[in-house]
């Protein structure tokens, strides 16, 4: 009995020192550098991707108009304001004339008093032609008595000097009359010029169109060029987007765009490219492009951020890995671009070279790689050739 | 032939089993706080592994990016680039943030450190553990496990609500704040943006100059402020050099004609780990020492005072004629196991308990196998003075009483 005690505590003490060790067996095989780093694989197949192009940009107007006067001045009157849907030649504001209104009225009188001129200059020549007229009869009466020798030929000789001189008359008349005239069409010509320059101080609206900006009130000066009203045409508002340099491989004009408005980022619209900057950013290292809205949104506010997705053509089948599986890797040729492959439970390292990828993260391997490998994907820490694994469906909990 | 140790043992094993694991259990606290050392000095290291780089190149006359503040143009790289034995050049930021949580867990706030990098360059993480590395040019973030946040999550970064598309792990900063990784651009303007009352009152304060809002300059004033809102800084460029070239020559190149401070691994190492973490890994140093000597004080006086527990049967088994060699090795066989089990129970429980911390715990076999070797050093050292209590004693006690 005592015995029998005595074995059974001893066994049950062997059974728990054991325990113990099998314990401190897996932690020590489970953790620091004897353990193996987890792993998932995945299988290298052939698919074929579609690759996109993200950028983000503001909504901006196609057309804008910045109203300002030519000439410095002063602003007499706004006629709008902020919102205001115009009209073409709709009056948006008006600048201060001056003196021009008192200019136009002396010059109004200048040429009536022009047209007084040419009517007495016309009278004139009334007179000089009447004048003209009794002279040739004269002339021509004391010609006749001259020739049946009744007067001596010294009067009539005075008679067609008279003549000569009433012709003459007619002649200053007439170049008077057409003085006068031309000073009338230069006075005209002078009011038409100052016309022009007061209608040019009223600021019309060049095309249909929605006021945005009130820069200037009435009695401010502004300077020729600055604007006192700012105006766009609500149809024509695109995106202006931003593409990263290194991602716009196949950026052309007439692709589908998917933009969503930071407004409403549950409703994607629908647009395409309707212009691609020739010129790109080469501070940012960006390129350009606008991307016109199919139809239009209500609401769509100016500068509002925007992200646009392009979705280019479906690559040719080719192999497809997840680009997380993309490592560096130093070996003795230097760093390069592959893929950790599991051959046999043992790593090794496979250069390859990339082609397209997506916007989910499939990236295609040119060359480097057969269909049915193994790569490894995910990794809990960097790997190394000599890199103890072990291979798992995944590493956090959730989906992979 | 019996062993009286075991015997011993067998007799009272609840009593010794439990001194085993109060036992280990110190050891276990005293090997964590080894742990925690280690890992301090790791997050420092794996900051600087994670980067992949083997130059650091900064503002002039600065030990940034980590230990101090740096801010140098972003076309300085171009210039970098272009030096012989550069083998790969890129930008980078690191700026320590809140980042929020949208959605799923509103409004919680997570430190860490916002790291703006190019995709494909020195910088980027190295490995994931889910998901995908980032692929759009904005509002992308691939996020360290420990921030807690999951795939799919919405995070807050300044006023851009950015996705999680990818988990990594082991990416932290000298500090052992988690990181996030963004592109560099929104990197740079989360850097500088500021919120929308600073930018209106400095977009007020501008235009109350009147040297920059003079009547008769249409536009300067619009042109400033947009000058003043947007940001090509970043804090600092890491460099890969081509194999064979010493980082060094490199990085003298730089220092002399590009007027900007380079360091080489080694040197970062030694502001990182001597300098920047100095303080706080001494302190804990200095913690590890009293804690290990008290350990080893206590693992003494349990063997002791146990040993003195059973001095009425060692006196009876003198007064059988027992050898004083018989006595004093079940003592030290008793110390040892004791030892053992208190060790294994110990680096057990460590190992259980380490991954609980908030900061990183690093349990290096290096430091186990020493705090074996310490261990069973104290309790040999610990049952000299046992067996010297033993073997004085009277056998008539056994009898006396």
């Amino acid at each position: 009995m005592k015995l029998n005690a005595l074995l059974s505590r001893r066994v049950g003490l062997g059974l728990l020192g054991l325990l113990l060790l099998l314990v401190l067996g897996f932690v020590v095989m489970r953790s620091g550098p004897l353990a193996p780093v987890r792993v998932t694989v995945h299988k290298v197949s052939e698919g074929r991707l579609v690759p996109a192009l993200f950028g983000i940009g503001t909504v901006e107007a196609r057309r804008s108009y910045l109203i300002g006067p030519t000439t410095a001045g002063r602003v007499r009157q706004v006629a709008v304001d902020v919102g205001d849907v115009v009209k073409a030649g709709q009056l948006l504001a008006e600048m201060d004339p001056v003196d021009l209104d008192e200019r136009l009225a002396a010059l109004e009188a200048s040429m009536a008093r022009a047209g007084s001129a040419e009517a007495a200059v016309q009278a004139q020549r009334r007179d000089a032609l009447a004048k003209r007229e009794l002279a040739i009869l004269n002339a021509r009466r004391y010609a006749d008595l001259g020739q049946k020798s009744f007067i001596s030929a010294g009067v009539v000789e005075g008679k067609v000097q008279e003549q000569t001189s009433a012709e003459a008359a007619v002649s200053a008349a007439d170049a008077n009359l057409s003085a006068a005239r031309q000073d009338l069409q230069r006075l005209a010509a002078e009011r038409a010029g100052l016309r022009q320059q007061r209608d040019r101080l009223r600021l019309l609206a060049p095309s249909d169109g929605v006021v945005i900006a009130r820069d200037a009130e009435a009695g401010s000066t502004v300077v020729a060029g600055q604007a006192v009203i700012r105006l766009i045409e609500p149809a024509s508002l695109w995106v202006k987007v931003r593409f990263d340099q290194g991602r716009s491989a196949g950026l052309a004009q007439g692709l589908r765009a998917e933009i969503v408005l930071r407004s409403n980022p549950s409703k994607p619209l629908a647009g395409k490219v309707a212009r691609v900057e020739a010129v790109s950013d080469s501070v940012t290292e960006e390129r350009i492009a606008q991307v016109a809205f199919d139809s239009l949104p209500a609401g769509l506010a100016l500068g509002e951020l925007a992200e646009v997705t392009l979705a280019l053509a479906p690559t040719a089948p080719a192999l497809l890995l997840p680009n997380a599986s993309i490592k560096r890797f130093a070996d003795a040729q230097g760093e390069r671009v592959g893929v950790w492959l599991l051959d046999d439970a043992r790593l090794r390292f496979a250069p390859v070279r990339l082609g397209a990828t997506s916007l989910d993260g499939q990236v295609q391997v040119l060359d480097g790689l057969r269909a049915g490998d193994l790569a490894v994907v995910y990794s809990e820490k960097a790997l190394a050739s000599g890199s103890r694994i072990k291979v798992v469906d995944r590493l956090v909990a959730g989906k992979p | 032939m019996i062993s009286l140790a075991g015997r011993d043992i067998l007799h009272s094993w609840g009593r010794f089993l439990l001194t085993g694991l109060g036992l280990g259990l110190l050891i276990g606290v005293t090997l964590t706080m080894a742990g925690v050392y280690r890992g301090m000095v790791d997050d420092a290291r794996a900051l600087l592994g994670n980067s992949g780089a083997d130059l650091w190149v900064v503002q002039q006359d600065t030990q940034g990016p980590y230990a101090e503040a740096s801010s140098l143009r972003d076309d300085a790289v171009r210039s970098i680039l272009g030096l012989p034995g550069v083998a790969r050049a890129a930008n980078v930021t690191y700026l320590t943030m809140q980042v929020r949580h949208q959605g799923r867990d509103h409004g919680r706030d997570v430190r860490a450190m916002v790291v703006g990098f190019e995709p494909g360059q020195p910088g980027e993480p190295g490995y994931l553990l889910a998901g995908r590395h980032i692929t759009r040019s904005h509002f992308e973030a691939v996020v360290d496990v420990r921030t807690g946040f999951v795939l799919g999550d919405r995070i807050l970064i300044r006023r851009h609500d950015y996705t999680v598309v990818g988990l990594t792990q082991r990416m932290v900063s000298s500090g052992g704040d988690p990181m996030v990784f963004v592109s560099l651009k929104d990197a740079q303007e989360a850097q500088f943006l500021k919120d929308n009352d600073a930018i209106l009152n400095e977009r007020a304060r501008t235009a109350a100059n009147p040297g920059l809002n003079r009547p008769g300059a249409p536009g300067l004033l619009e042109a400033i402020q947009a000058s003043q809102a947007s940001n090509h800084n970043v804090n600092a460029v890491l460099v890969q050099v081509q194999p064979g070239v010493s980082a060094e020559a490199v990085a003298e190149q730089i220092r002399r004609w590009k007027h900007l401070e380079a360091f080489t691994r080694p040197q970062m190492e030694e502001i990182l780990v001597a300098k920047l973490i100095a303080t706080s890994a001494r302190q804990i140093a200095m913690f590890l020492v009293i804690l290990a000597v008290v350990s080893a004080a206590i693992v003494a006086f349990i063997i002791y005072t146990m040993t003195l527990g059973k001095i009425r049967e060692i006196a009876v088994l003198k007064l059988i004629g027992t050898r004083n060699r018989t006595i004093a090795g079940m003592i030290l066989q008793q110390a040892l196991g004791l030892g053992l089990i208190g060790f294994i129970i110990g680096k057990v429980a460590a190992t259980f308990w380490a991954p609980v911390f908030p900061k990183y715990v690093l349990l290096e076999s290096a430091d186990a196998v020493r705090g074996l070797v310490a261990v069973m050093l104290i309790c040999a050292l610990a049952s000299i003075l046992a067996i010297r209590a033993a073997l004085k004693v009277d056998p008539a006690a056994a009898i006396g009483g």
